[in-house]
């Protein structure tokens, strides 16, 4: 049904309808609204499922932890300092291959503190084995939070999912929404059957000493699974289009890319200005397209590659960096393309940091820069001035 | 695909990590013993076994080498000796 909500609100309506049995989650600005929708929901009968309140992110994600290890489907949601803090548990999560999805409201990272959106906190875990989705609105993210279980607990993968949302751009923001119907997402989302689980009658480790003798087999399988998820992931989406009736690209979404001579490739909510300033420039007779890349962990490298190979200049916007070197899908791109023949110019820029505004001029400057010298990593609408050596 | 990520109770004793152990190991003398256990109580592995007087060893497959055994026994009758010390 179409209903006008707010972001954290559609989250939580489409948490309910996963019927997630444990909860845990510590409030943290843009993301608080989210767990404090479900902890009315389970307070007032709507939700049969236990809220557990905690003292930090690291014990919300403990306990989520604990909860699927036991054979429960779970649910937490953070942002920012919060999801570094869980950062420890998260590569435990992973490690031993329990199935969960945290919505992650995208903040920046302090210090300076700022509460307001970028991508520096999600991609800072991006190799922990947690599979990373990216959403432009707030459908996607609802559509994203059930791939993001039918994926993880599909039994050839069984590894946590992290659903990234820009934090108030989609957290705060009212948008109409097509939240489904309980029985087609019972379908879309069996019972959670656990691969392993503790269980008393039957007693089990997980998690025990790696030596190095087994250590690095645990890493090959955790890499080896995140290449099988790319299939898993198509698949799902696949699915997903017959029972909800609307599409779910698996990987990324291509813009008016077929015949585009420069094209941006981004991830999040800047898709959105991105697809006004390709519409604006079209019309002036200009062929530039868009790639928004859903998909980060794991990362789509041959689709990307047959998506761009005939784009002849390409600029990654990030809103995120790796200090001291590029930005991360920049990267990955970058990487994807290294060796080919007639590989696109490759350029990266840097935009949108701790919540500055993306106007449609930056994006249009960005589609500018790209036929000037290749850059690696140009921050974008940067004021110099207040900057002293 | 996976990994062997979990495991029965009790799988420590599959992984044998007498190789951590530094450059000393406990020897048992078995000459003054009294069998008071002190040695099999202290062990922080868990891997001295034996029953009657003179009859306490450690399992080097798990030993670390703390010399904790050694201190304790009240007849001195555990040395620390050098790795590869055979005698």
């Amino acid at each position: 049904m179409k209903e006008f909500l707010e972001g954290s609100r559609t989250v939580a309506r489409t948490v309910r309808l996963c019927r997630p049995g444990v909860i845990a989650a510590y409030p943290i600005t843009p993301q608080t609204h989210i767990v404090e929708d479900l902890a009315q929901m389970v307070a007032d009968g709507e939700l049969d499922s236990q809220f557990i309140n905690v003292e930090s992110e690291h014990s919300a994600a403990s306990v989520v932890l604990g909860a699927v290890a036991a054979g429960v489907r779970a649910f937490s949601a953070t942002s920012s300092q919060g999801l570094l803090l869980m950062a420890e548990v998260i590569f435990n999560i992973a490690g031993m291959r329990l199935p969960l999805v945290i919505v992650n409201a995208n903040r920046a990272v302090s210090a300076p503190i700022n509460i307001w959106n970028d991508h520096q906190d999600s991609v800072t875990v991006r190799d922990a084995g947690i599979l990373q989705f990216y959403a432009e609105n707030n459908q996607e993210v609802a559509d994203l939070v059930l791939l993001a279980y039918r994926v993880g607990e599909d039994p050839k993968i069984s590894l946590p999912a992290l659903v990234c949302m820009d934090g108030y751009i989609l957290t705060h923001g009212h948008e109409v929404v097509d939240i489904p119907e309980q029985k087609q997402v019972d379908k879309f989302l069996p019972e959670f059957q656990p691969v392993v689980k503790l269980d008393p009658e039957n007693p089990e480790t997980m998690g025990y000493l790696g030596t190095p003798e087994i250590y690095m087999e645990t890493r090959y399988a955790l890499q080896e699974t995140m290449l099988e998820a790319l299939e898993v992931i198509t698949s799902a989406s696949q699915e997903f289009e017959r029972i909800f009736g609307r599409a779910l690209p698996p990987f990324y979404e291509a813009y008016k890319l077929e015949d585009a001579e420069r094209a941006i490739v981004a991830m999040g909510s800047v898709a959105g200005t991105i697809k006004e300033v390709v519409d604006e420039m079209r019309q002036e007779g200009q062929k530039v397209g868009l790639l928004k890349l859903i998909t980060y962990r794991p990362f789509p490298a041959d689709a990307l590659y047959e998506a761009l190979e005939n784009v002849p200049e390409i600029a990654v916007l990030e809103k995120a960096i790796s200090m001291g070197a590029f930005g991360p899908v920049y990267t990955d791109l970058k990487a994807s393309f290294q060796g080919k023949e007639a590989a696109p110019k490759i350029s990266g820029f840097v935009i949108g940091l701790g919540g500055r505004d993306v106007s449609k001029d930056s994006i249009r400057r960005v589609f500018e820069e790209l036929r000037g010298p290749q850059t690696p990593a140009k921050f974008m609408d940067v004021k110099t001035e207040l900057v002293t050596a | 695909m996976y990994a062997p990520l979990i495991t029965k109770p009790g799988s420590s004793l599959e992984r044998k990590t007498g190789s951590w152990r530094t450059n000393l190991r406990p020897k048992f003398l078995q000459k003054d013993c009294i069998a008071c256990r002190l040695c099999y109580l202290i062990c922080p592995e868990g891997c001295i076994s034996g029953k009657e007087k003179n009859t306490f060893i450690s399992d080097y497959n798990y030993c670390k080498g703390c010399g904790l055994c050694a201190g304790v026994c009240p007849k001195d009758d555990i040395e620390m000796v050098p790795e590869g010390e055979t005698k």
